[in-house]
């Protein structure tokens, strides 16, 4: 057995881990190395989820856990590979504006989640609470990426690492929603990948280009 | 029973069109499903004003007098619509800018979003609240780019994102809810994310965690409301799809929106204890309504600057229910209920004007009365009828939410009559060319179907001049159970 010290000391790990993972996605260019860190960060929520499930001794935690599995890791990875070979875009990268100003940005963005998270963690009860700011900031991160990002592909990876965070804190704060609301979750994104999937399919038909500068028309004049 | 059958039926419709959504029948067979919905709906009222409140189902499900009028009122318009829809599609199709396979995802989608727009109204769950507003955006993205032009495929793209943005933000939201919950009702049983127990602990909650969770309900629901700043995605999403969609999105998306919205401002004033979250519901409506009035005035296409007034309208109910208290959360439900009505009454007739016209573009809309009076004055109608002008219902409420605004916060007066007079000048000034003058355009391919623009119009016109008593109750009802 271990104890709970050590397995909140793991998690604290994982939720760096995490955090890194959003990092690194700043400043990766190539559109296929977006996404399989997009599947580490499935990993390590997967990981993470089973750790809670073990200490909390709630077991519907475990079909949660199973649910990121298949989920994030395999299919979302796996539909969004697929997409960018059948739409040639495997050797896709993007310019990206400054990193390192980014990067501050970036580092900004982790202080105030964690300013705002802080007395919310202080009412926690569960061993993850003090994740809860590193979820908020995974969260902003990922709408920072999906700001600075300019191609359709590498905005919805942004979208899903933002529910990631989501996720992560919905287990760091409370163990999870309950399995219905859960359920209900997933299936709606993964409703929201195929949509997007067909979207890709249109745009690139209209624009010849997957580059959203093109869709910029609709503007005030 | 009644409610099995009013969340069923869509589903069963959007199923059934699946499948035969690219025969003749389709249309029919959609304004049939929508009809048997509309029925069971009223069933559904009948019982709730017979037997008081229903919880069914494990609890998930709630019906009161807040939202029961919500449902009837989407699913009329619903039927409507449907309505409307069976000669417009078959114009466009005439027209050739769609397919009997787009047809058939049109149908079933229709059916789908109305599913999840009943859903949204009927759970007593906020998880499951959220899951059904996600199914709403998700049904209606593909939709919006029916069209599949470059400008409609820009529209939904931004609908999609900035929704699901914004929507992810009421996620955050809901889990903060649900963390504060947790903590006073426990995990056992699950009742910890559904609203009637929230409702009955209220006092219980964290006020901290509440007014944190509160800010970032508001901002996820709030994008999908159209609330300025975050309001852009809604005159693309408008002007881009078909129209039958923008008279459902602006008719029924908006106000199930708003509906998530003060059910959790129910819940946060009551932790909280202090008027934060009118206040911001308030500043947040005071802005949409003078932003939207504005940017009217910039408008060139029809649908476009009903967008706008849409965003001004709901910025006006935002504000009244930031006021609170009996008489502006009546009015506000009643300004939901006429803005509802006409304005899905207008987009029927700029609908078809725009087709009649061949363009979008109100300098090429011109002389409607002279090709088709229906139309010219369903439209003429419906915009004295939204400007609010006396006889019509938009006049009570409107006048309701000014004056309780004048007796309480008189500093937000002149924003107010700011926002009404520059919609004014700037929507009459633009229908009047359009409605009359010359034009040599030829009349449509199919007869349009403009009996439910005059239908919607007279119920507006029969709400302002007089409002049956048991109609009154149930608003007083509802204003009740919104404190």
């Amino acid at each position: 057995m271990t104890t709970p010290h050590l397995i909140t000391q793991f998690l604290n790990l994982l939720a760096a881990g995490l955090l890194l993972i959003s990092f690194a996605m700043l400043s990766r260019r190539r559109t296929q190395r977006l996404i399989t860190l997009l599947a580490w960060q499935g990993v390590i929520l997967f990981l993470s989820t089973c750790l809670v499930a073990h200490s909390s001794g709630l077991s519907e935690l475990y079909y949660s856990a199973g649910l990121t599995l298949i989920l994030k890791v395999i299919a979302l990875p796996w539909i969004l590979h697929r997409l960018i070979y059948q739409l040639g875009a495997q050797w896709d990268s993007e310019p990206l504006v400054n990193i390192p100003a980014t990067m501050l940005v970036g580092l900004a963005l982790v202080i105030f989640a964690f300013g705002l998270a802080q007395p919310i963690s202080m009412l926690a009860t569960t061993i993850t609470r003090h994740t809860l700011g590193i979820a908020l900031a995974v969260i902003l991160l990922s709408f920072l990426m999906m700001i600075t990002r300019r191609k359709a592909i590498t905005q919805v990876i942004g979208f899903l690492a933002m529910e990631n965070g989501l996720f992560f804190a919905a287990t760091s704060a409370t163990y999870g929603m309950p399995m219905v609301i859960e359920l209900g979750i997933a299936l709606d994104l993964l409703v929201g990948v195929f949509i997007l999937g067909i979207f890709f399919f249109q745009i690139r038909e209209q624009f010849e280009s997957l580059d959203l500068h093109h869709l910029e028309a609709l503007k005030e004049d | 029973m009644e409610l099995l059958l009013v969340l069923g039926l869509p589903l069963l419709g959007s199923i059934l069109l699946a499948l035969f959504g690219a025969r003749r029948y389709a249309a029919d067979l959609n304004a049939g499903m929508s009809l048997a919905t509309l029925t069971a709906a009223s069933l559904l009222v009948l019982r709730v004003i017979r037997y008081g409140p229903i919880l069914v189902g494990h609890e998930q499900f709630f019906v009161d007098s807040f939202n029961v009028f919500l449902v009837a009122l989407t699913a009329f318009v619903g039927f409507t619509t449907s309505l409307f829809s069976r000669p417009y599609m078959r114009i466009e199709e005439h027209h050739g800018r769609i397919n009997p396979r787009r047809l058939r995802l049109y149908h079933s989608m229709y059916q789908l979003f109305m599913g999840a727009m009943l859903l949204a109204l009927l759970t007593n769950n906020m998880g499951l609240l959220w899951v059904a507003m996600e199914a709403a955006t998700l049904s209606t993205v593909l939709l919006v780019s029916l069209y599949r032009t470059r400008a409609s495929l820009e529209a939904a793209w931004k609908y999609f994102i900035l929704c699901g943005v914004g929507i992810a933000q009421a996620l955050f939201g809901t889990i903060l809810l649900y963390f504060a919950a947790e903590q006073t009702l426990g995990r056992e049983g699950m009742t910890a994310l559904l609203w009637t127990h929230l409702n009955a602990v209220k006092g219980q909650l964290e006020p901290r965690v509440l007014g944190l969770a509160f800010v970032f309900l508001l901002v996820g629901y709030g994008t999908k409301v159209g609330l300025a700043p975050l309001h852009n995605w809604l005159p693309d999403a408008h002007a881009e799809g078909p129209t039958p969609v923008s008279a459902v999105l602006s008719g029924l998306l908006l106000n199930v929106a708003l509906y998530a919205v003060i059910r959790c401002k129910v819940l946060v004033e009551g932790s909280v204890g202090s008027l934060l979250p009118g206040r911001m519901l308030m500043t947040f409506g005071l802005l949409s309504a003078v932003l939207g009035a504005f940017f009217l005035w910039r408008q060139r296409d029809i649908k476009r600057l009903f967008g706008y007034s849409s965003i001004e309208h709901m910025g006006i109910i935002t504000f009244a229910f930031g006021l609170g208290g009996p008489v502006a959360n009546f009015a506000a439900l009643l300004h939901m209920t006429v803005h509802s009505l006409t304005k899905s009454s207008i987009f029927f007739t700029a609908g078809h004007a725009s087709q009649t016209a061949g363009t979008q573009q109100m300098d090429g809309i011109r002389g409607l009365l002279g090709i088709s009076p229906t139309i010219g004055w369903g439209l003429m109608l419906g915009s004295i009828a939204i400007l609010g002008m006396p006889p019509f219902g938009v006049f009570a409420s409107e006048f309701l939410i000014l004056t309780t605004a004048m007796r309480e916060h008189p500093w937000s007066t002149p924003f107010l009559l700011i926002a009404l007079g520059v919609a004014f000048a700037a929507i009459f000034s633009r229908v009047q060319p359009m409605v009359f003058g010359e034009s040599d355009a030829p009349p449509l391919p199919h007869s349009p179907a403009l009996l439910p623009v005059f239908i919607h119009l007279a119920m507006v016109l029969t709400l302002g001049i007089y409002m049956p008593p048991a109609l009154a109750e149930w608003y007083r009802a509802a204003a009740r159970l919104i404190g």
